[in-house]
């Protein structure tokens, strides 16, 4: 098979499966997911970055090598997404950064307008961003035109663990939107994450399912082979899937005897 | 129509399905994936209490799906126990004769150093009810120091218009914790006999003003022993889900502190036991999954230990719940406690054992300033 990464700002990602850093048991076992996972790309919220003399400091534990995608988790509106992307960079965490701006904590979706809002600020001062989206085929198209790196619209609610529940419209982006799709959010088997993949997502972004599984190492370890074989199979072409033999030509047939 | 006008609704709910509970209902009420509130009350009917393992792994899975193997942490921070009110069952009542105190801003500094100093990012500023001796100048200056050493503040303090909170909230206040103690209007006038806090309808209004004002975080409870506790709880959920249904940018918490050995003679009215906080927890976790379930350090380290895995997902820790408590040696002998610890444990230790259950403990959960 020849080499096949996705390209983002610059930075080659082999590892298709983005893993989230939250609600894991520890630091450590955070790290081992990554690290089992082969990680290329994490993606950690600011507001649980402690930087205190006491604090343990999750960012220790992300492995060297593994890029690091600040995620705005907590933000209500587009301005409180800008302030927390502007402190993650001059806190020195880099310029990559996941939008998530919800207003609602029943359901916890996101908020389109005003992910679309900070995405608009945010490119234009210079941050490579990956908004979190409700899948929504105009919005996607407007995050990518106006600079988003990535288009990331939800499977289904955070944490929900349900799977591509939003597979028609995920379908449609992947079709329509020149910028990578990566689902996020409610991917709870590995089979789903390779389900995307055969698709044609740029990659997944999954941190519940792996977090909370009892066994987290090897559950990462199950999601980043379903990811690989995913994506091979929708480089190697999809087989056409038939619901019965094709035996007869009922409706064109009469062309042939007439011959 | 404010909580006070809405909550009206549910009295017949509760009446009429109060005798009717039984298995069916409890077992149907189990499998439902959304929970109506008359699930809720089944699952903390008694026919319910012989379900509570079946309860309390569905609890468990639905928690670990939204909040993970977390738990936060956080401690109170009194400020002063001068106090208007007469509540029966505090110790902080205007009628008890007592030393009072209310800390200098240098000793408010000194208590906020001590309490950052093991680790902590999360406080709740709490004073006794008393607008005339901690008035809202002397609050917004202690939280011009706490935002100094922490991301996050709360306050649990006297009732204060919108316009009041918007100012607390300007200066870095993010979470409003106010609870009812009892919905039973009857009730709590009998145990709030004088004082500001007699109005029960102002005190009810109060989560959603703050809401209204733009906290990120409320916080409600009832003090169970005051009444019965399955109809308190009952409207403690509904009130929750009220203000989750009209506020659902707002991160909605709830508490069922029990009542505790305090100074003055005001005996339980309604006992509730271990088991039964353990029904209260499961069934709030049923009703609202993504609530928030604080266990204060009234309870027990044995029995907090045991609660981590079924539903709570913040612990006070280290706490100390007299004026000062944390750094005045003078305080420590004369001074007023609130009511009485039951987890003395240092946070150090608190931390040992949530790891030990496998659950990561959690100092910060947001950034001051935002």
């Amino acid at each position: 098979m020849k080499e096949d990464s996705l390209e983002i700002g610059g930075v080659k990602i082999n590892c298709r499966l983005f893993v989230g850093t939250g609600k894991f048991s520890s630091n450590t076992m955070m790290r081992d997911v990554l690290l089992a996972a082969k990680a290329d790309v994490t993606t950690v919220a600011l507001r649980r970055v402690d930087s205190g003399a006491k604090a343990d400091n999750i960012l220790d534990y992300i492995p060297s090598g593994c890029k690091v995608m600040i995620n705005t988790s907590g933000a209500r509106t587009a301005d409180e997404a800008v302030r927390i992307a502007r402190l993650a960079r001059a806190a020195g965490a880099g310029n990559w950064i996941k939008i998530e701006v919800i207003a609602d904590n029943r359901y916890l979706l996101p908020d389109n307008l005003e992910t679309l809002k900070a995405t608009e600020t945010l490119v234009q001062e210079g941050f490579v961003v990956f908004p979190y989206m409700s899948p929504d085929l105009a919005v996607a198209r407007r995050l990518a035109e106006c600079g988003a790196a990535a288009v990331m619209p939800l499977g289904a609610p955070i944490g929900s663990n349900r799977g591509l529940k939003t597979k028609e419209l995920v379908a449609i982006m992947i079709k329509e939107i020149r910028a990578p799709i990566i689902v996020d959010a409610g991917l709870g088997k590995p089979s789903d994450a390779c389900e995307c993949m055969e698709m044609g997502c740029a990659a997944v972004l999954v941190n519940t399912a792996i977090a909370v599984s009892r066994n987290p190492i090897d559950y990462a370890r199950a999601f980043s082979q379903a990811v690989q074989a995913g994506r091979l199979a929708y480089l190697s072409g999809l087989a056409e899937s038939v619901d019965e033999a094709r035996a007869s030509s009922p409706l064109t047939g009469f062309l042939r005897d007439g011959d | 129509m404010s909580y006070y006008d809405y909550s009206g609704r549910y009295k017949n709910v509760e009446g009429s399905a109060a005798a009717a509970v039984g298995n069916d209902d409890v077992e149907r009420a189990l499998a439902e994936e959304d929970t109506s509130p008359l699930d809720f009350w089944a699952l903390l009917s008694p026919a319910a209490e012989n379900y509570l393992e079946r309860a309390a792994e569905k609890a468990q899975e639905i928690t670990l799906r939204h909040f993970g193997r977390t738990i936060q942490l956080y401690a109170p921070i009194y400020v002063s126990d001068y106090c208007d009110n007469q509540c029966l069952y505090c110790s902080f009542n205007a009628r008890n004769r007592g030393f009072r105190k209310k800390l200098s801003l240098e000793e408010v500094e000194r208590e906020a150093a001590f309490v950052a100093d093991a680790g902590l990012r999360q406080i709740l500023l709490l004073t006794g009810e008393s607008k005339k001796e901690s008035p809202l100048d002397y609050l917004r200056e202690c939280v011009l120091i706490l935002r100094r050493y922490f991301s996050s503040i709360g306050i649990e303090i006297y009732p204060l218009a919108v316009e009041d909170y918007k100012l607390l909230i300007a200066d870095g206040v993010d979470g409003l914790t106010v609870y009812q103690e009892t919905y039973d209007e009857e009730i709590y006038k009998s145990v709030h006999p004088a004082g500001p806090k007699r109005n029960f309808r102002f005190r009810l209004e109060t989560p959603e003003r703050g809401a209204q004002a733009g906290m990120r975080q409320v916080n409600i409870g009832a003090l169970l022993g005051l009444a019965d506790w399955r109809r308190e709880v009952f409207a403690l959920g509904m009130h929750a889900r009220y203000l989750q249904d009209r506020f659902p940018d707002v991160e909605i918490g709830v508490s069922v502190p029990r009542l505790r050995p305090h100074a003055g003679a005001f005996q339980s009215m309604c006992a509730v036991t271990d088991r039964n906080i353990v029904q209260i927890i499961l069934a709030l976790r049923l009703f609202m999954p993504r609530l928030s379930i604080a266990i204060s350090t009234r309870e027990t380290s044995r029995f907090r230990d045991h609660l981590i895995p079924l539903g709570i997902t913040r612990m006070s820790a280290g706490s100390a719940t007299s004026v000062g408590g944390y750094t005045a040696q003078a305080a420590k002998g004369n001074a007023l406690s609130q009511f009485e610890i039951a987890d003395h444990r240092s946070i150090p230790e608190v931390m040992a054992v949530i790891r030990q259950r496998g659950y990561e403990p959690v100092f910060n959960d947001w950034i001051f300033g935002i």
